[in-house]
């Protein structure tokens, strides 16, 4: 069962669980972030996108000393797959389950777009669906999206393979003006040292029907269903 | 704490607002003179924008009714039914004059009350749209504002998780001075699940949930929503409200879950006028009284007296009558998201209104006589002198449109005409994964969830329009064709127009031109709704949007609420394909009159809009529902502003692929008018296979020609002998519409 952590100010919950469950058909339910434990059962958490606490002080800030996250800290920290979509990436990086910061687009405004993102590794749990250089099609909905991080810490999560998305043309090239929100290195979907914890700003809930905006979000989610019920792999 | 007040005069009523009859009801009313809070009370409950006395005549002669209507103007929204036991909760409302001091937070604001309104009534918000219009984007202070306004709108509605999904934003010099903010929202309710602002139940409590009680927004309803502006308009920012999306959010959540107990008898948000009009329209509504003890009402600053405590527009607050003893169950829900809820007094059955503060009585009122007996005015109507004279157009006389192709490429250039893609990309359009269309087409197309999550196969269609100067050239048929174009975008997705909400912005009442503008509006708006029939459901009226003697054009906003029943069937706004036919259904006429070419390539506004022809329009809806259902149209593109040719260039060019068209027109009227003429009526459509739409408009009594082919890289138009007028590649096209505001804004690139 995957945990979809609520979060007050959290949007993309119900969405979130509405891909998973109804269109993926992967048993999924809402987690109250004042709950000190996961529910018993849980095999994967996803941090859905959305404004916790109203992104006030900084995005994820206040989140991260919700009671849950105490809870999902441990689960990751046995190895226990973790996805934060958007918000949900923003909260990752402020806890440190995710290296660098998301900050200010460099544009200033808030983004609703589709944009093209690469996939750099297939991978379980989050992209055993695809292949590397494949080229997905997702929305993105954010003002702080831009991920920074320093040089040498940039440096080694490429050394490391840990740079799982990337902001590309529709041929895949990974280019300045295909960076819709000024990332370091275009990076769009980033994995922990351990592998099991991701975080990317696109939306792959908002991608899972084709009348909805496209399928290629199942790429990412179905990976994590795939993992957690043992499905395809 | 000794309360001192000011002595209240006829000389104080008139500071409030009040004309002398006015105060000298009051005296009557009362048999005695009102305290201060009394008199604010009066001055906020009898003000235009909560009494609507100048417009009530004209809003009584409005359809409302219907088989589908559950409840239509009276209640927070609008609600109409759309089958298996579901409803559509709705209404569009003004929030010019906050806007155009604050323009971040008045737009913010704005999109908090409108949503307000909707869960209200027990439905969850599900999309969003604005009409928006500005002074002319080179002044700077209009660029400052269409910032600052989709600043506020994005700020507001992404935070809240509710997609904005469409609306219009225009751009001329008559909102120079008065910008105009219209926010919509529709929701999703089940029909047994509807809550209304009822005060029912001698003795059940009066809870106040939501954030706490300020001093601002004191007197935004009477002060700033019911004058001109002037010079001065600047020392009224004080009176702007400050929105907190986060609270909202939470307040939606919360109050939803509280609906699906038994524990609510009714609700209504604290909108304008805040406390006062919220407990008096809930006591009025149900023939009862309210106690009230003003010391309970949580407090974000100290020190406040009784009458900045019922006035204050603080946001995100809710009245709620609870059944008595439940009080604990409502308590532990918003606790739950870290909220107030507090009782603050108690329903009694001697329809009085007593506020007691600090153990004193401070009001002690009839109910009825304030929120009911409130003046209807009868002001006084006259045509404007130089009707006539706007009139005045010799199409004959204009000289001829030698450019064809370089007029398309300006007009696609212009802040008018351009492509919104930079106000819109600053707003969530998909949070809730119900956006099938979203800003960019006719109308937006949004799935319809039930409260449990599961998806139905029905989608609504919504549209916000107005074309202001048609409105002010003729009013009556501006009307008329703002309600029919609503109808047609609807309909162009494939929905059934199933009703209206209304929002209308005119200038000041005390004009007797400015009345009759209202009037003459009204009416053509009544006429169109019972013709195609969509009731009026909801809506608002916003007067004064004057700045120094100028007033705005007339500006009846109309959104438009649309059914699609299975929306796996559904058409868009952009060719799909190469190689398909091109339909234009309608007639052009050579009609110039009130043309953006006119305006832009003639420096012109002037003569009559075009016709319209309503029970053609009727007609019109009912054959794009059926061709549409039936899966042979799946581009459906309505001819607006800018005529043949910029529909044309939106079909291909609005679509993820640029595809191009061929197209011969040979209509033997003026070149302008067959090109950027804007006769109503008109749709362009596209599909596989257009011959069973060719009968089934026949059918309907809907001319249907085809015109063209889709296909290449280029826009062909001509007369199909000699050299096209126009033959230009798409992507030229698209790179000039592109730029368009951000050009101005000096974003582009």
């Amino acid at each position: 069962m995957l945990s979809v952590i609520q979060f007050p100010g959290s949007n993309d919950d119900r969405d979130t669980r509405f891909a998973l469950k109804s269109v993926l058909s992967c048993a999924a339910e809402l987690v109250w972030h004042k709950q000190g434990e996961l529910p018993p059962g849980t095999s994967g958490v996803v941090i859905p996108g959305g404004f916790s606490y109203g992104d006030y002080l900084r995005c994820g800030a206040m989140a991260r000393y919700s009671p849950v996250m105490a809870a999902v800290r441990r689960f990751a920290d046995a190895g226990g797959p973790v996805l934060g979509i958007c918000n949900g990436f923003q909260v990752l990086c402020e806890s440190g389950l995710l290296p660098g910061a998301l900050i200010r687009n460099h544009h200033l405004h808030f983004v609703c777009q589709r944009v093209h993102v690469r996939v750099e590794q297939a991978l379980a749990p989050f992209t055993s669906r695809s292949h590397a250089g494949a080229v997905l099609q997702l929305p993105i909905k954010h003002g702080e999206g831009a991920y920074f991080a320093s040089p040498e810490l940039l440096g080694r999560l490429e050394a490391e393979g840990r740079v799982l998305l990337r902001y590309c043309e529709a041929d895949g090239s990974v280019t300045p003006s295909s960076n819709p929100n000024g990332s370091l290195g275009n990076v769009a979907g980033l994995l922990s040292e351990a592998g099991n914890v991701m975080g990317l700003m696109p939306h792959p809930e908002h991608a899972v029907e084709a009348d909805f905006g496209g399928r290629d979000g199942r790429a990412i989610l179905g990976s994590l269903v795939d993992a957690v019920t043992g499905g395809q792999s | 704490m000794t309360l001192v007040e000011p002595t209240v005069d006829l000389a104080l009523g008139r500071e409030h607002g009040l004309t002398d009859e006015e105060y000298a009801d009051i005296l009557r009313i009362l048999g005695r003179t009102p305290s201060f809070s009394e008199l604010g009370i009066f001055s906020v409950m009898w003000a235009e924008h909560c009494s609507y006395k100048s417009s009530k005549k004209y809003l009584k002669t409005l359809p409302t009714s219907g088989d589908r209507v559950l409840h239509g103007p009276g209640e927070n929204s609008g609600v109409v039914s759309i089958g298996d036991g579901l409803a559509a909760v709705f209404k569009i409302e003004s929030h010019n004059h906050p806007s155009f001091i604050e323009p971040v937070q008045g737009a913010a604001t704005g999109v908090g009350g409108i949503l307000r309104d909707v869960f209200t009534m027990g439905a969850r918000p599900i999309a969003s749209l604005n009409s928006l219009r500005f002074g002319p984007l080179d002044d700077p202070l209009h660029q400052h504002l269409l910032r600052g306004v989709v600043e506020g709108i994005g700020g507001y509605g992404n935070s809240v998780g509710v997609a904005t999904v469409g609306g219009e934003v225009s751009f001329h010099d008559c909102y120079r001075g008065n910008i105009l903010v219209n926010a919509f929202s529709v929701g999703v309710v089940e029909e047994e699940r509807i809550f209304l602002a009822r005060a029912g139940g001698v003795g059940n409590p009066v809870m106040y949930v939501g954030s706490k009680t300020g001093r601002d927004g004191i007197h935004g309803a009477s002060l700033l929503a019911s004058a001109e502006f002037d010079d001065e308009s600047d020392a009224k920012r004080p009176t702007v409200q400050v929105g907190d999306p986060f609270t909202e959010k939470c307040l939606i959540e919360a109050c939803l879950e509280v609906m699906r107990t038994d524990a609510v008898v009714g609700i209504q948000d604290m909108g304008a006028a805040g406390l006062t009009c919220s407990s008096f329209e809930m006591a009025s509504n149900a023939g009862t009284g309210i106690e009230l003890d003003l010391d309970r009402v949580p407090q974000r600053e100290s020190g406040m007296t009784p009458y900045e405590l019922l006035l204050s527009e603080s946001q995100e607050r809710m009245l709620l009558v609870a059944r008595e003893g439940r009080e604990d169950q409502v308590r532990e829900i918003f606790a739950r998201w870290d909220l107030d809820a507090v009782v603050v007094g108690r329903v009694n059955d001697d329809g009085r209104m007593r506020i007691r503060w600090q153990g004193q009585g401070v009001v002690d009122i009839p109910v009825d006589p304030v929120a009911r007996s409130s003046p209807e005015l009868d002001r006084p109507l006259r045509e404007p002198a130089d009707r006539l004279e706007r009139h005045k157009l010799d199409v004959a006389s204009l000289p001829p449109e030698l450019e064809p192709e370089k007029a398309l490429l300006e007009l696609l250039g212009s802040p008018s005409l351009g492509s919104r893609s930079w106000v819109y990309e600053q707003y969530d359009q998909l949070v809730q994964a119900n956006t099938l269309v979203g800003p960019g087409g006719d109308a937006a197309l949004v799935r319809v969830k039930r409260e449990d999550g599961s998806a139905t196969l029905k989608a609504l269609a919504l549209s916000v329009d107005c074309n202001p100067r048609w409105c002010w050239l003729d009013p009556y048929t501006g009307a008329q064709a703002a309600v029919a174009e609503s109808a047609r975008n609807v309909a162009c997705t494939g929905a059934r127009p199933l009703a209206l909400s209304n929002c209308l912005n005119f200038g000041n009442p005390e004009k007797p031109e400015i009345m009759w503008e209202f009037a003459e509006a009204t009416r053509g708006m009544s006429d169109a709704a019972r013709a195609l029939g969509t009731p009026v459901v909801s809506g608002n009226v916003s007067f004064y949007n004057e700045t120094s003697g100028r007033a705005v054009y007339p500006t009846p906003t109309i959104a438009m609420v649309g059914l699609l029943e299975d929306h796996r069937r559904y058409a868009v706004a952009h060719f799909q394909r190469e190689g398909a036919p091109i339909v234009l259904l309608g007639n052009s006429r050579e009609e110039l009159g009130g043309s953006e070419w006119l305006a832009q390539r003639r420096g012109l506004e002037a003569g009559h809009p075009p016709s319209v022809d309503l029970e053609y329009e009727a007609r019109l809806a009912d054959l794009l529902v059926t061709a549409v259902a039936e899966g042979c149209v799946s581009t459906a593109h309505d001819v607006a502003d800018g005529g043949l040719a910029v529909a044309l260039s939106e079909c291909c060019m609005s679509g993820e692929a640029q595809i191009g068209a061929k197209v011969e027109l040979a209509d033997s009227i003026r070149l302008e008018a067959l090109l950027f003429g804007e006769s109503t009526g008109r749709v362009l459509v596209s599909g596989d296979d257009l011959d069973p739409l060719l009968v089934l408009a026949e059918a309907h009594g809907i001319p249907a020609r085809r015109i063209g082919e889709t296909g290449g890289r280029r826009l062909v138009v001509g007369s199909g002998t000699g050299p096209a007028w126009i033959d230009v590649e798409v992507a030229e096209l698209a790179k000039q519409w592109k730029r368009a505001i951000p050009a101005v804004l000096e974003e582009d690139g």
